[in-house]
């Protein structure tokens, strides 16, 4: 059988790029749909392909590598221009080309009426095209291309609407904050290469455990400059301040790339370096804790924003927390596979939100939703299985996953990350159907107008919702906990984690032990299920009234702990008035102001100077028979 | 049998072509224009197969060309091309044919003298990038300062005097300097040898004790450091960018500045190596101050050609990083980083041209919205603005990628960090110093990009705004070109001109060991490597501890 092109997975998209920038508004909106979406769909065919024949192989040989061309070579530095298709990307290329596809699908819908539609396609193919290399690269170097491609994509996206001033802001921001995580993402690369060498995955981490002391400084911060990388791509402490203000952005361009892929990066990168991550195991234990605050602090935010969207962006900060939470405690597999349902179920509550505002004809605010369930048939079932997925309840995808990531931190001894992780299950399940209520339940609190024109979406849009559901219903079943030698889902993708260098692997739990686990994971989801229902929908008297008690503490959460506005004040300001400070006053008055000082000083003596060239020869005359005098005296004393 | 006398030519064709112009009727505009525009692409396409011609392995000079000049003096008329001369001309030669066509519209007064002396100029480019006698040098050096001080001077903005004058005075009084040390240098040749000689091979043989070297180096340097600019001698930079038109913005920033970067490879460290050693950790110093400064005070700029100027100083910063890294990755990059910056700074004046024409302001709180109006320009801009911030795949990546590795392994002592058990090289630290430059730039660039492009229209005037015409597409059309290809095909660049750095490293090297200085512990350590295979992956670079 022949080898399938990889190469060729992002070439589409990118190839489409090229035709929309060709062909212009030649194709018309219906046949830039077309284009894009074509590129798109045949890109998860090739994906499937591929995936198929890299299953067809023996377990032990599923790496395929294709290299095109030499990208740079200066002295012993050397990289290329070559992909890798191995279990983990063959994961991370079908959830970016299937869930990519749908939301290319639903836009078609959403963006009907937009005046740069074509536009918008260009930069969703542009987009697709980074992120597959992003996953697809076989070097560090050439996975930075799609790194910071995303973020491009990211940052123009966000800024879609340009003529919103706020949609412009929270684009450079997000351009800004990613900037700084790929501040550590570059020098973890230099770092890497001065020690190891190669900045090839498979060269590096065959040489890994030789060249770097295990649990020595060197790792450490190699990899620690990755995961800061990682924080400000996937959102997570200290660098999750732009995801929030990134839902300016159209909403499927919020479930495509601020949900289901590219802030899922950072934890594929991790996943990917997992022999660098192991050979540190402080690192390791960073990206734990880290990763379980910000599931946690993230939650708690979401508990009181109001805007749909934004509930949902906290909620994706959150979730990529248990992401990080599940590779810090070395269950990579695992923080895998939460990544993959999460793409099902929180693409599709991003769509349906999108479903949602586009049918209130463009409200966001939950204060007035309500009551949508009849009049949003499709919109309300598709969302009602996202939102059981997300808290966790069998049998849909989320428990699968959630459950795993709770019992790996739990059986790696990590205690407190578990007790952490399952309070946050407990605000997840209470803030997801708080949002569920007050955008389909109780009553009616729609605007006039919102009523006037209120719609379920056409069917190009919810034919993506219905295809998300099913997946958010039946994505996880691939992780059927109790089976032993893993489930299929670790299976697969155990000829990659299994390399590297010797890891302690988790105790093994008796099976008394994981039942106990599993209930204590859907007992939390239930309490805040059940606790949202008694808040919001029996008696909201009750919700007001805690509301009014505990005012300072929702006042925190409204405001999202004032930390935007801690960094204004701490970091944005200080710097322009710096900036500002270092240009008037050090560059114009003392470097400048030295400079032209100099200028005058030598013009001032010129000046002097000027008053002896006279042009009389009778002065110069005068001053010849001085000199001749003032070197005959001078000889004459010195002899 | 005497070979086509092509560098010569080269040098030459464009003056003869001024000289042309000269005699044509002032008022005939459409032909002056016509002319020029022929001098310029006729220059660029007997230029262009340099390219090929220019043999990238193969040691010594190319295409070289000798006749005595000033006999009594030993002064000689030597031109020859390498891998790094070629590259730079092949800049010059690109990026004045590009300006002859961007400054059709902008030139409103002596369009005849204005393309003459842009045509005048490109001479004395090419000049100094071919001169292989030092004298020979210094006169293109000096020849090259007069147009361009005529350009500010009289088709320069409100303060052009002021700025030109700071211009040429600033430069002169650096290249005094330098005069003073070409003049020490052939008086030391003919007291050593015996032979009077301006010829650079000659100097490079040279031994130049180590006191010596230190002064001769510093009055090179200083006269190399202030056209690269390098903090804190950059202030002519700003003024001269601001009052310059266009076009004078363009070949400043696209090729007047490499001068500086090219001075420092061709002659600053070659010939005085112990010097160059000795001073490296102060240039790379001055070089990241001027990175992180550049950026900084860049952010604060409410002119847009100003802005453009402070980050020429940060760009520049990086330039000179890579080259004082002395080793191959940071040469590399820093002479790609210049290719670079003259390509993609060179577009931003160009483009700050584009709407100064249409609006006649520059200040950045005139604009606001303009991607409704002009959204091809936007694209451009964005493009543009991509590469200057350096995204991968675009040229910025490559060169900044290799400045900062070559900076992260320059062969440096280690610097010890107590409380942390830390104890990484001096280039270590470089490299984490410049990075923050990644950020800073695009601090910089993408709050101008917002505020002159994004959000409502707040001017009306800027409602109507034409897009580019087809004239000015196809000034971006090359330089959008050159900033993929260079980003995703470097190689065919970097092995042009990696044969001849390599060879300025070894002659930094040999000179070094026949100079009879201590070497500085390891420093030039890759290059022995490359001799001598490392024991292992962890010999390589410097450490970060253990």
């Amino acid at each position: 059988m022949t080898l399938p092109l990889i190469s060729l997975i992002p070439a589409l998209p990118l190839a489409a790029v090229a035709l929309h920038l060709l062909l212009g508004d030649r194709l018309g909106k219906r046949g830039t749909a077309l284009l894009a979406c074509g590129a798109v769909g045949a890109a998860f065919l090739l994906a499937l392909r591929a995936v198929f024949a890299l299953a067809a192989r023996p377990e032990a040989d599923r790496t395929l590598v294709e290299i095109v061309t030499t990208w740079m070579r200066a002295g012993d530095f050397s990289v290329d221009i070559s992909f890798l298709l191995d279990p983990l990307s063959a994961v991370m290329i079908l959830v970016v080309t299937g869930v990519g596809f749908l939301i290319h699908v639903y836009s078609i819908g959403y963006m009907a009426h937009d005046a740069s539609f074509r536009r918008f396609f260009l930069y969703l193919n542009l987009f697709m095209f980074a992120m597959l290399t992003l996953v697809l690269a076989d070097n560090f170097l050439l996975m930075f291309v799609g790194w910071e491609g995303v973020g491009l994509c990211s940052y123009l996206l966000i800024g879609f609407w340009y003529e919103r001033p706020s949609a412009a802001q929270a684009g450079k921001k997000a351009f800004v904050v990613n900037r700084i995580g790929d501040f550590g993402f570059l020098l973890g690369m230099l770092t890497l290469f001065a020690f190891g060498g190669t900045l090839n995955f498979t060269r590096l981490f065959a040489v890994a455990p030789h060249v770097f002391a295990a649990g020595g400084t060197v790792i450490t911060i190699a990899t620690l400059l990755l995961f800061l990388g990682a924080t400000g791509k996937s959102a997570q402490i200290p660098l999750y301040v732009w995801l929030p203000d990134a839902m300016e952005g159209p909403t499927p361009v919020s479930a495509l790339i601020h949900a289901a892929t590219m802030v899922t990066a950072g934890v594929y990168m991790v996943a990917r370096c997992h022999v660098l991550f192991r050979l540190a195991p402080v690192s390791l234990e960073v990206v734990a804790v880290v990763g379980a605050a910000t599931a946690l602090f993230a939650a708690t935010i979401g508990l009181a924003q109001n805007d749909i969207k934004r509930v949902l962006a906290y909620s994706t900060v959150s979730q990529l927390g248990y992401m990080f939470m599940a590779c810090g405690v070395g269950a990579f597999s695992a923080g895998i596979f939460h990544l993959m349902t999460h793409s099902f179920f929180k693409a599709l509550l991003f769509l349906g939100a999108g479903s949602v505002i586009h049918a209130l004809s463009n409200e966001q605010d939950l204060r007035r939703m309500g009551a949508l369930s009849s009049r949003l048939p499709w919109t309300h079932g598709t969302m009602l299985v996202a939102t059981l997925a997300i808290t966790g309840l069998p049998p849909l995808a989320g428990f699968f996953s959630k459950d795993e990531i709770l019992s790996s931190a739990f059986a790696s001894g990590h205690f407190g990350v578990w007790l952490v992780g399952v309070a946050g299950a407990v605000i997840t399940a209470f803030y997801m159907f708080r949002l569920y209520i007050l955008c389909f339940r109780g009553s009616s609190r729609l605007t006039h107008e919102a009523e006037q024109h209120l719609h379920e979406s056409r069917p190009s849009m919810i034919a993506p919702l219905v295809v998300l559901a099913v997946l958010s219903a039946v994505g996880g079943w691939v992780g059927m906990p109790f089976q032993a030698g893993g489930h299929a889902f670790e299976r697969w993708l155990r000829p990659v984690f299994e390399g590297g260098p010797a890891f302690a692997p988790a105790r093994e739990l008796s099976h008394g032990t994981e039942w106990a686990l599993v209930a204590v994971s859907v007992t939390a989801g239930v309490i805040g299920i059940l606790t949202a229902l008694r808040l919001y929908l029996q008696s909201p008297q009750t919700a007001t009234s805690l509301a009014s008690r505990y005012a300072s503490l929702r006042t925190l959460l409204v405001n999202k702990y004032w930390i935007d506005e801690l960094l204004d004040a701490a970091v944005v300001r200080p710097f322009g008035a710096f900036s500002g400070w270092l240009w008037r006053f050090w560059d114009v008055v003392i470097v400048d102001g030295t400079v032209n000082a100099v200028g005058y000083a030598l013009e001032g003596a010129s000046a002097v100077l000027r008053l002896f060239q006279t042009g009389f020869v009778g002065t110069y005359a005068l001053f010849l028979a001085l000199g001749v005098a003032a070197m005959l005296l001078h000889f004459l004393r010195h002899g | 049998m005497m070979a086509f006398p092509w560098l010569s030519w080269l040098v030459f064709f464009p003056l003869m072509g001024a000289v042309l112009l000269c005699m044509m009727p002032p008022a005939a505009n459409r032909l002056i224009r016509t002319w020029a525009t022929v001098v310029a692409f006729a220059e660029l396409a007997f230029s262009l197969p340099l390219w090929w011609r220019v043999i990238p392995g193969q040691s010594g000079w190319q295409f070289g060309e000798r006749h005595d000049w000033i006999p009594s003096l030993g002064a000689s008329y030597h031109l020859g091309v390498d891998g790094i001369s070629m590259l730079l001309a092949l800049l010059t030669t690109v990026m004045t044919a590009i300006t002859v066509v961007g400054a059709y519209a902008s030139v409103e007064k002596r369009g005849r003298e204005f393309y003459a002396l842009l045509l005048a100029l490109e001479t004395g480019m090419l000049g100094t990038f071919f001169s292989l006698d030092l004298l020979l040098f210094y006169v293109f050096w000096e020849a090259m300062l007069i147009p361009m001080y005529l350009l500010i001077g009289i088709w320069g903005g409100p303060r052009r005097v002021y700025a030109a004058v700071k211009f040429f005075l600033y430069t002169m009084a650096g290249s005094v300097l330098m005069l003073v040390a070409i003049l020490a240098l052939y008086f030391m040749q003919r007291t050593a040898t015996g032979v009077a000689t301006f010829d650079l091979d000659a100097f490079y043989a040279l031994v130049i004790p180590g006191g010596a070297q230190t002064w001769l180096f510093l009055a090179f340097a200083v006269a190399f450091a202030i056209k690269v600019p390098m903090f804190p001698l950059h202030t002519w930079l700003p003024d001269a960018h601001v009052e310059a038109p266009t076009a004078g913005s363009v070949i400043l920033a696209a090729v007047l500045l490499k001068m500086g970067t090219y001075g420092f490879l061709r002659f600053a460290m070659p010939l005085f190596p112990v010097a160059s050693a000795h001073f490296a950790p102060w240039i790379a110093g001055l070089a990241i101050v001027g990175v992180v400064y550049g950026a900084l005070v860049a952010m604060v700029q409410p002119d847009l050609k100003k802005l453009v100027a402070y980050s020429s100083v940060s760009h520049l910063g990086f330039c000179m990083l890579g080259l004082y890294a002395l080793n191959p990755q940071g040469l590399a990059g820093g002479m790609l980083q210049m290719l670079n910056h003259g390509v993609s700074t060179g577009a931003l004046f160009l483009l700050v041209g584009v709407i100064y024409e249409r609006r006649h302001t520059r200040q950045i709180a005139d604009f606001g919205g303009l991607w409704k109006s002009m959204p091809v320009y936007g694209a451009v801009f964005l493009v543009v603005m991509l590469s200057s911030i350096g995204l991968p795949g675009t040229n910025g990546f490559v060169g900044e990628f290799l400045v900062l590795l070559g900076a992260f392994r320059a062969d440096t002592p280690h610097v010890g960090i107590p409380l942390l058990h830390l104890a990484p090289t001096w280039g270590n630290l470089w490299s984490v110093f410049a990075a923050l430059g990644v950020i800073l730039s695009a601090v910089y660039m993408l709050r101008m990009f917002q505020r002159v492009m994004f959000g409502p229209i707040t001017h009306p005037e800027n409602e109507k705004l034409a897009d580019l015409s087809m004239r000015e597409r196809l000034v971006f059309a090359p330089i959008i070109v050159l900033i993929f290809w260079i980003g995703v095909m470097p190689q065919p660049v970097l092995d042009r001109v990696q044969p001849a750095l390599g060879r300025t490293l070894r002659l930094v090297e040999t000179r070094m060991q026949v100079s009879g200085a201590a070497l500085p512990a390891t420093r030039f350590a890759p290059l022995a490597r490359s001799a001598a295979p490392p024991a292992g992956p962890a010999a390589r670079g410097g450490a970060a501890g253990r």
